[in-house]
């Protein structure tokens, strides 16, 4: 009992910052629909900048005057970023302005490497906040009991603050309807300032408050960012009380989990999160969304037509090039190509799902990673041949996918995103938890290809042969009846349904086979490499997947390939450096602000402005699209 | 006549809010039928239930004799039930011409196939049907781009593509200038007498209601109040009440669509 009391007061005080996290996140998609990728970012700013100033000031008021301060500093950070990076694109397609805060992810990744070096730093302990109180006999960190006091008056003021003063009437106004605002006569760009900044503050604080627990790490921003969603998307988007019941439930839960399954830890949040999504489906205090709200919204995207013959001539060409690139390229360039064949495939397989299916999938590393997973245990536990386990990887994706789409069609918009990513983050944590059977950390090795595959040439052609054909039938699929039927879903569920099409199967196939192809680039890559680590689940990976997506064009055909062609090739520049992250993400901001339709959009704009037969409005939607 | 499409006791509660309620009517097949009522009276509430969009709280609907009560918009459409939306409901991302050949790869079972080139499909039938409501000159615009009367007139052909015994149409004529109104229920009428098509419809024209209707059923506040001919419907009191009182409202004037 005693333990039992002990425990859940620990749970208390870890939902702290938890909860300041996830508020603060909440609050700028209630208001901005923006998902703030780059909130973890801003937390660990919270904790560097606390830790500083901690070290400049002394004594009781230079410890809580600190952490203020961080907050105040994260907050005007938040105002910097919201009025150059986010400010320009908020026109932009729905969930484009995400692409933007991944973007700042990297940014501050670098900037935190650069200034606060790459060691892990320790917090220092409060000051008259040593030692530990006996409650029942059991000893609880005094800060501990600070922080679970000082919480729900810090969820109290937030909570005033919403529901009493102006501010908070608009921003509640502006969660429910946005144009309401407007109609209210208020300033729309400033109030969404005001919010981003109010909710980075939040973060910020939330990472100086834990400092005594946790210090400051480079890791940080993305050890929070999945807890936080996580907490989020429980309690319901844009909902206060929500965000502290959930963050109560995570923290306590995660205690509990240590202490009695230890094994099972990052599992456990997430199938919470499942549960409480299958009931209710909005979270507990969210508010179902209005259709639409975050597939297509926004200029509706063009007619498709099949390449003309020009254009066929023109890829058919450049695969030819592609194919000879043994003869004048070394060794080195064949590695590449073959990296980037690859990583086109899995980005093609996810512009499916997502520019034809308007599924927006945060999790789609589930059947890359999946696929990869599948083959290599196929291999070092029952010995398949090469062949084999390589056809069977796609099959176990697409039965992956197969699943989780079932589960997560029953959602819409963000929830149907961050159901992805959970069940991604699952397989993820069974992978690395569930050690016996995958290695767990140490991934799994030696998984050669066969003998006649066993040279980089002639895997070069395996791939390329897999890669474009794989590409090539998900292009076709857009223009067979199965693929329109896929945009006539995402475009009008209603009409479809009225008009004999059912959606939720159609989507659900859309959902597999994408899943399919996504582990078909994983068994590519598992051979290719001869290894495959957890980190090939991981959200870094459907990131990078999502990323080269709508940097490409989310409303292009072409959109997926040519963006992971472009950044992969970029990356594999930019590695070489060492603060390659900063220039990376300063890219990306630099794509996302002056080609919010992305590469293949905006080109296709260009070329319709200034090339020739510009001269007739209409000509814009008879001309064939790329 | 026979009874195509019948009613008994329809009700929809939202919460507290009874939307539809108790209504019961039959629709003769090859007629033009309408269902006026002021804003909010629950017509929409009525056809959602009709096409199986929302499940009754009570009541039964009978297609041709059969109890379709329950059953989803996908199985009664197959059972011969075109509808077009209040608010428009269109694919923006394609052609005019591929938004009715959906309906056609639908009617057809074609929808799964992965091989063809859908764009190429049941073109000829489209166009033919985009014909019939004078929009085959636009056939090939993207339909994002087309004025609302054009929008409309296309969820036309889209409902008439898998030549439907019985339409819903929850105001067709919203968002037309008078003179396209009139040419839409013109040519309403020419399918409903060409084609023993019958056609239950919802109009805040009054024009539109009185010049083409055959008969004309009034909805308040969820309950049917009145029900008959043109000239019964003007002379009755019950009606004239719910329309400010007036015999004003009846002489051509309309009220706003919603
Ligand atoms: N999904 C819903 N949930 C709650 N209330 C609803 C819902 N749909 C409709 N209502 C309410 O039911 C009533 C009837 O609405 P309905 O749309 O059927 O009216 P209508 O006669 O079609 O009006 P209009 O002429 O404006 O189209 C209205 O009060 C409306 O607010
Ligand atoms: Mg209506």
């Amino acid at each position: 009992m005693e333990f039992f009391v002990a425990q859940i007061l620990t749970g208390l005080a870890n939902a702290s910052s938890l909860f300041l996290v996830a508020c603060g996140l909440s609050l700028i998609f209630g208001v901005t629909r923006i998902v703030n990728f780059a909130h973890g970012s801003l937390y660990m700013l919270g904790a560097y900048i606390g830790l500083t100033l901690m070290e400049a000031l002394p004594g009781h008021f230079g410890f809580w005057g600190s952490i203020l301060l961080a907050g105040i500093a994260v907050g005007l950070i938040g105002v910097v970023i919201e009025m150059l990076v986010l400010r320009p694109v908020y026109r932009a397609p729905e969930l484009f302005q995400l692409v933007a805060t991944f973007g700042v992810i990297l940014v501050i990744q670098d900037l935190a490497l650069l200034i606060w070096g790459p060691e892990d730093q320790l917090g220092p302990r409060a000051p008259g906040l040593r030692g530990v109180f006996r409650i029942m006999g059991e000893p609880i960190p005094k800060y501990d009991i600070v922080l679970l006091i000082i919480t729900p008056f810090i969820a109290l003021a937030l909570w005033w603050m919403m529901t009493r003063t102006r501010l908070g009437v608009l921003v509640r106004a502006a969660t429910q309807d946005r144009e309401m605002v407007g109609a209210l006569g208020v300033n729309q760009a400033w109030l969404f300032t005001g919010v981003f900044a109010l909710g980075s503050a939040l973060a910020g604080l939330g990472g100086a408050l834990q400092l005594p627990k946790g210090g400051a790490d480079l890791l940080m921003d993305f050890t929070i960012l999945t807890p936080v969603f996580v907490v989020v998307v429980i309690g319901g988007m844009g909902s206060l009380p929500g965000a502290y019941l959930a963050a109560i439930i995570i923290s306590v839960l995660n205690v509990f989990g240590v202490t009695y399954i230890p094994q099972s830890t990052l599992v456990l949040m997430f199938i919470v999160m499942i549960v409480v999504l299958m009931i209710r489906p909005y979270g507990l205090f969210g508010r179902e969304e209005v259709a639409g709200e975050h597939g297509q919204v926004g200029e509706p995207e063009e007619p498709i037509k099949p390449a003309s013959a020009k254009v066929r001539a023109i890829v058919a060409a450049g695969l030819a090039m592609l194919a000879l690139l043994p003869l004048y390229g070394g060794n080195f360039a064949l590695v590449l190509t073959t990296d980037i064949l690859i990583f086109c495939l899995f980005a093609a397989s996810l512009h499916f799902l997502l520019g034809l299916g308007g599924m927006v999938s945060f999790g789609h590393a589930a059947y890359y990673g999946g696929g990869a997973y599948v083959a290599a245990l196929l291999v070092t536990w029952t010995e398949t041949p090469m062949e084999l386990a390589f056809l069977l990887a796609p099959l176990g994706a697409g039965l992956i996918a197969i699943v989780v789409g079932w589960v997560c069609l029953r959602l819409t918009g963000v929830y149907f995103a961050m159901l992805t990513l959970a069940f991604a983050q699952l397989l993820w944590s069974l992978v690395w938890q569930w050690q016996e059977v995958t290695g767990g950390d140490d991934g799994q090795v030696n998984i050669w290809p066969a003998d006649w595959l066993n040279d980089n040439t002639v895997y070069f052609y395996f791939a390329l042969i897999f890669s474009v054909g794989g590409i090539l039938t998900l292009r076709h699929l857009a223009h067979s009846p199965f693929g329109y039927a896929l945009r006539a879903a995402r475009d009008s569920k209603r009409q479809a349904e009225a008009t004999g099409i059912d959606t939720r199967r159609v989507q659900l196939l859309a959902f597999t086979f994408a899943g399919f192809m996504g582990g078909l680039a994983g068994a590519l890559f598992v051979f290719s490499k001869g290894s495959v680590f957890p980190n090939e689940l991981e959200i870094v990976r459907s990131f990078d997947a999502l990323i080269v997506v709508f940097l490409g064009g989310v409303k292009t055909l072409a959109g997926g390939v040519v963006g992971a062609g472009f950044f992969k090739g970029v990356e594999d520049v930019l590695t070489r450096f060492e603060y390659w992250r900063l220039v990376m993400g300063l890219l990306i901001i630099f794509v996302v602000v002056v080609a919010p339709e992305g590469i293949v959009g905006s080109l296709r704009r260009a070329w319709r402005r200034f090339g020739p037969g510009h001269s007739q409005a209409d000509t814009a939607t008879e001309e064939r699209r790329t | 006549m026979s009874v195509i499409l019948e009613t008994r006791g329809l009700t929809k509660n939202f919460g507290g809010l009874v939307a539809v309620d108790d209504v019961s009517f039959a629709l003769q097949k090859g007629e033009l039928l309408a269902l006026i009522g002021p804003n909010g009276a629950g017509k929409s509430t009525c056809f959602n239930m009709l096409m199986g969009q929302l499940p009754p709280t009570s009541g039964e609907v009978y297609l041709d004799g059969d109890r379709i009560t329950g059953l989803g918009p996908r199985q009664i459409w197959r059972l011969g039930v075109g509808r077009t939306f209040q608010i428009t409901a269109t694919y923006a991302s394609m052609t005019v011409v591929e938004n009715v050949q959906m309906a056609l790869l639908s009617h057809n079972g074609e929808i799964f196939r992965v091989l063809p080139f859908a764009h190429r499909m049941y073109r000829d039938q489209a166009l033919a049907l985009l014909d019939m409501v004078g929009m085959a000159a636009q056939a090939d615009r993207h339909c994002a781009v087309l004025a609302y009367g054009d929008l409309k007139r296309m969820e036309l052909a889209i409902a008439l593509a898998h030549e439907p015994k019985l339409l819903l149409m929850d105001e067709p004529t919203a968002g037309m200038a008078p003179r396209e109104r009139v040419a839409l229920m013109e040519l309403t009428a020419r399918i409903v007498a060409e084609q023993g098509v019958s056609v239950l419809f919802t109009e805040h024209d009054m024009d539109v209601v009185f010049g083409h209707a055959h008969r004309i059923m009034v909805l308040n506040r969820g309950a049917l109040i009145a029900e008959g001919n043109a000239a019964e419907i003007r002379a009755n009191p019950l009606v004239q009440e719910v329309y400010l009182g007036g015999g004003t409202v009846f002489g051509g004037a309309e009220t706003t669509d919603a």
